[in-house]
């Protein structure tokens, strides 16, 4: 192999896991040190800078960090980021002086469709910039799906308005209850740039036999939801069934709970383990007594002269074909009827833009999406930008906030008259954290602990109010244990051939028998040859040039617990402990030296 | 001298040996020696060694001198018993213990000071009386301790980290090992663990007196130009005369030799030594060949590595004193003591 390249700003990006798994690319273990420290506005500015809703988040976020964790491959769970997230909003001082300033308007005037996550973020990295910012939305208050979707039990509207009203003292002009129905018109305004953030707001309709005669206990998901949040619905039968698997439907099952379910249950296609929602939201919902079935699809809405009565579903089973695809076939078992008195239908979400019309330049694709560069974000219209749940179809609130800075910097680029393909590279600083011969900046004794659990509020309590919070948020003690777990990842093991004697002490010392000294060779080879058994090949190996035995050292990052003992035991200090930090590009970064293309 | 405790996670894909254990299982405490201490990797040869060989730990016996090298058992085999005796006296404290209770597994850990200087007679001893051990010279030729005067190993004509001559001659362990009849005599290098690891292991299976000299680099003190137990100046001049690998029980050979390479080993035990040549000459049954071997290749300045000299149906002390198989210290007082009908006897078969 050839030697690794670390100046490469992604080599190290990728050995910080949790980071590189972000959509925003947040620096977690930047953050997660400062909490350690009692630092909790330093690490909520950290959040706020690269993913804009700390707070939200924190309750909310799908954590696609939480997964590619580190400590989740050295034992059996990963550092709980999100809710270490949740604690730097929570212990925050008043952080208002740390905001931008709203600055001198620059002239130009930039619309958004939609007040959610991606429009709320592309309008917070414009409006210090001077852009004029505008954001219509339907509802008349901004978060969109953040508030209209997500139960008030887990996200409370006190957090939202904060955060959302961080961006709108930016200077940010939001138009509330003004639901754009034309682009057209839009455009007639002759904005300098429109974001279109309007989310995926349709759910998905479940065609079988008896909607339209039980229509009025059948309900879909989302509207249901968002009807709950504004408070036009506050009741349901005592008998639901809540018919999908992904996350949506978790939060249905439980707001039913609320408002008057007794038995609630949840039925999906697929098997439990297929589903879409996270582990952590089923296994809510299954300690609020909502059992889940699963491998049955339903066939038809059983009523009795249009006043529903039951859903009837046929029972099936998991089959793979060669490829290792899964059908669902019949099982072969009669059909079974679950009776009740109301359904909530929570089966996927949909993209709708009724309000495009077909001559603004504005081209879409068979599946009626709008073609949208994934890297720009930009619409065939070169004025007309994209993001989050519009662009490409539903995800998440993460995603949208990535994309929403991506888009940004689209626009600021087109403003200012350059190229938006041509994107600069993220800003990295690299430093050494040696204090003296065994001390290090940061904290490198590894804690034992295992995953602490976040205190929930009493169930009987919970149940009753649907906008009593139900998680109470980590303690102080807890967050600094929890703190703690993180293996600091972003401390890298740096490795310098000139230095190294070949004594071996790293090899002798390393905990995890990361470091292997050996002949080089191909990627696949030498991942033979390792000290330890290669169990990830996603994991890079870091390889040095020849040293003087015509060996090479070779490093696999993949379980490396960042304790610094290799440059501890290195007699020469060809092993240092250097933090890296990176911080993506967003409008506005001046460091514009070199760029990739997004071609 | 590291602050922090070695984590106890280990990696999730190490491999476990008969007993399940992984080789962590082997460790001791953290090294409060120097960093890069070539006496570490010795440590981490013991610790694969004994792994390799599903050694149950309660069954070792460590036993040191005073020295960086004596306080080296502290690092490894936590679980097994352990005897820092006073300086340059290990080989009587393991004599004893060999004598008191034979089923043990001895490892005898000394230095060039511990066993060279103060403890030289001492180490003649326990060789030519055959106690049945692996004795392990950590050799860096200098008193780290004290900051770096040479030892009695150090090579006549190289130089301090001061620069000053050494103009003593030096003591070769090895070839005074071979001389007082020790039946496994090697030489290795802490940086050579391919080399060490199934050195350590053959020995431990050995009846009979072993003795490994393993050369091993002080940082600190004698790792510079001038040096002739530097990294630098041993990897120049490493002469190994073989390389082996040790096959316990049923093991099949795992490596492909080429026909003619390989020399086969029955031990005493049963364990088997493949032993690959690299000097197709060496004999390493021949005791007297070895010694002139190593006088030879020692006036060219080599530095002569691998196992030296083997005899696999060596006895050992309990065997010369004919004692009983039961180990001394689990005989019943009656057995030890069968009373004075018995004592009377004895002395009139004298008469």
């Amino acid at each position: 192999m050839k030697p690794t390249d670390i100046a490469a700003p992604d080599y190290f990006h990728k050995v910080v896991d949790c980071q590189w798994a972000c959509p925003a690319h947040t620096p977690v273990p930047e953050y997660i040190r400062l909490i350690a420290q009692g630092r909790y506005s330093d690490a909520y500015m950290i959040n706020w800078k690269s993913n804009v809703f700390p707070g939200i988040l924190g309750r909310t976020c799908d954590r696609p960090c939480e997964p590619a964790c580190r400590r989740g491959r050295v034992e059996e769970t990963p550092v709980a980021i999100c809710r270490l997230k949740r604690v730097a909003a929570d212990f925050k001082d008043d952080i208002t002086q740390r905001l931008p300033r709203p600055s001198a308007k620059n002239g130009k005037r930039v619309a958004f469709v939609g007040g959610g996550p991606a429009s709320l973020t592309v309008a917070r990295d414009l409006a210090p910039l001077g852009y004029h910012c505008t954001v219509f939305d339907g509802d008349p208050r901004a978060g969109g799906m953040m508030r209209s979707q997500i139960p008030k039990f887990r996200l409370p509207d006190s957090v939202i308005d904060e955060e959302t009203g961080y961006i709108l003292g930016l200077g940010v002009d939001f138009k509330g209850g003004h639901r754009i129905e034309s682009m057209k018109a839009l455009l007639a305004e002759k904005y300098d740039a429109i974001f279109v953030g309007s989310g995926a707001p349709r759910g998905r309709e479940l065609d079988i036999p008896g909607r339209k005669e039980a229509a009025a206990n059948v309900h879909i998901g989302i509207d249901w939801l968002s009807s709950v949040s504004f408070g036009h619905t506050d009741k349901i039968g005592k008998r639901v069934i809540v018919l999908g698997g992904g996350n949506t439907a978790m939060d249905c099952c439980r707001t039913a709970r609320r408002l008057g379910g007794e038995e609630v249950k949840v039925v999906v296609r697929s098997g439990f383990e297929e589903m879409k929602a996270s582990p952590w939201e089923k296994e809510d919902a299954l300690h609020e007594d909502i059992p889940i079935l699963n491998f049955l699809v339903p066939t038809a809405f059983v009523h009795d002269n249009g006043k529903l009565t039951g859903i009837t579903f046929q029972k099936v089973k998991a089959e793979y074909d060669a490829k290792g695809r899964r059908n669902l076939v019949p099982s072969g078992e009669p059909d079974q009827t679950i009776e009740c008195d109301d359904v909530l239908v929570a089966v996927g979400q949909e993209n709708a833009f009724p309000w495009i019309e077909q001559d603004c330049g504005i081209e879409f694709d068979k599946w009626h999406m709008p073609k949208v560069d994934p890297k720009t974000f930009v619409s065939t219209n070169p004025k007309v930008f994209f993001g989050g749940d519009a662009a490409f179809g539903p995800k998440n609130i993460i995603w949208a906030v990535a994309q929403g800075h991506d888009a940004a910097l689209s626009i600021h680029k087109m403003l200012s008259g350059e190229d938006i393909t041509e994107r600069p590279l993220p800003e990295v600083y690299i430093s050494s954290q040696k204090m003296g011969i065994h001390e290090w900046s940061y904290d490198n004794d590894i804690s034992n602990d295992k995953r602490y659990k976040v205190p929930h509020r009493d169930k009987v309590i919970a149940l009753k109010d649907i906008r009593t919070e139900v998680e109470l948020g980590y303690d102080v003690k807890l967050a600094l244990g929890e703190a703690h777990r993180c293996l600091n990842c972003d401390v890298q093991t740096v490795f310098s051939t000139s230095l190294c004697i070949e004594c071996d002490a790293c090899v002798d010392i390393c905990p995890m028998d990361c470091i292997t000294f050996t002949e080089n060779g191909e990627e696949t080879d030498l991942r033979q040859r390792l000290k330890a058994p290669s169990l990830h090949p996603d994991q890079d190996l870091y390889v040095s040039s020849d040293l003087k035995t015509g060996r090479v050292m070779v490093k696999d990052e993949d379980v490396c617990l960042h304790c610094g003992l290799c440059a501890e035991r290195c007699p020469t200090g060809a092993w240092d402990m250097q933090k890296y930090l990176i911080e993506m590009t967003q409008a506005g970064s001046t460091c514009p030296t070199k760029s990739r293309s997004a071609a | 001298m590291t602050y922090i405790a070695k984590p106890k996670f280990h990696h999730p894909g190490l491999k476990k040996n008969e007993l399940g254990y992984t080789h962590r299982d082997y460790e001791g405490k953290i090294s409060t020696l120097c960093a890069g201490c070539g006496h570490d990797s010795i440590t981490a040869s013991i610790i694969e060694a004994c792994y390799e060989l599903s050694i149950e730990p309660h069954r070792v016996a460590k036993i040191s001198g005073i020295g960086c090298s004596s306080k080296t058992p502290d690092y490894f085999l936590g679980n097994s018993h352990g005897f820092n005796s006073v300086h340059g006296r290990m080989p009587s404290v393991l004599t004893g213990a060999n004598l008191a209770n034979r089923d043990l597994i001895y490892l005898g850990v000394s230095g060039d000071g511990d066993s060279a200087s103060i403890g030289f007679g001492q180490f003649a001893h326990s060789i030519r009386r055959g106690v049945n051990m692996t004795y392990i010279v950590e050799n860096n030729g200098v008193y780290g301790l004290t900051k770096g005067q040479f030892s009695a190993t150090a090579d006549r004509g190289s130089k301090s980290k001061k620069g000053v001559t050494n103009t003593d001659n030096a003591i070769d362990l090895v070839a005074i090992a071979l001389q007082l009849g020790a039946t496994f005599v090697a030489r290795s290098f802490s940086g050579d663990k391919t080399q060490l690891v199934p050195l350590i292991a053959a020995a431990i299976r050995h009846k009979g007196a072993s003795f490994i000299d393993v050369i091993s680099p002080c940082i600190a003190f004698n790792n510079h130009a001038g040096s002739t137990k530097s990294f630098d100046y041993v990897r120049e001049h490493n002469d190994a005369v073989n390389r082996l690998d040790v096959l316990v029980g049923r093991d099949p050979i795992a490596v492909d030799y080429a026909p003619g390479t390989v020399q086969m080993v029955e031990q005493h035990d049963g364990s088997r030594i493949a032993l690959r040549k690299i000097d197709a000459d060496y004999d390493p049954h021949d005791r007297l060949g070895a010694q002139t071997f190593l006088a030879r290749h020692a006036a060219k300045g080599q530095i002569v590595t691998g196992l030296l000299y083997v005899d696999p149906d060596a006895d050992d002390l309990h065997e010369h004193l004919n004692t009983v198989e039961t180990p001394l210290n689990t005989l019943e007082a009656d057995t030890l003591c069968p009373g004075s009908a018995a004592l009377d006897k004895f002395n009139a078969s004298l008469r």
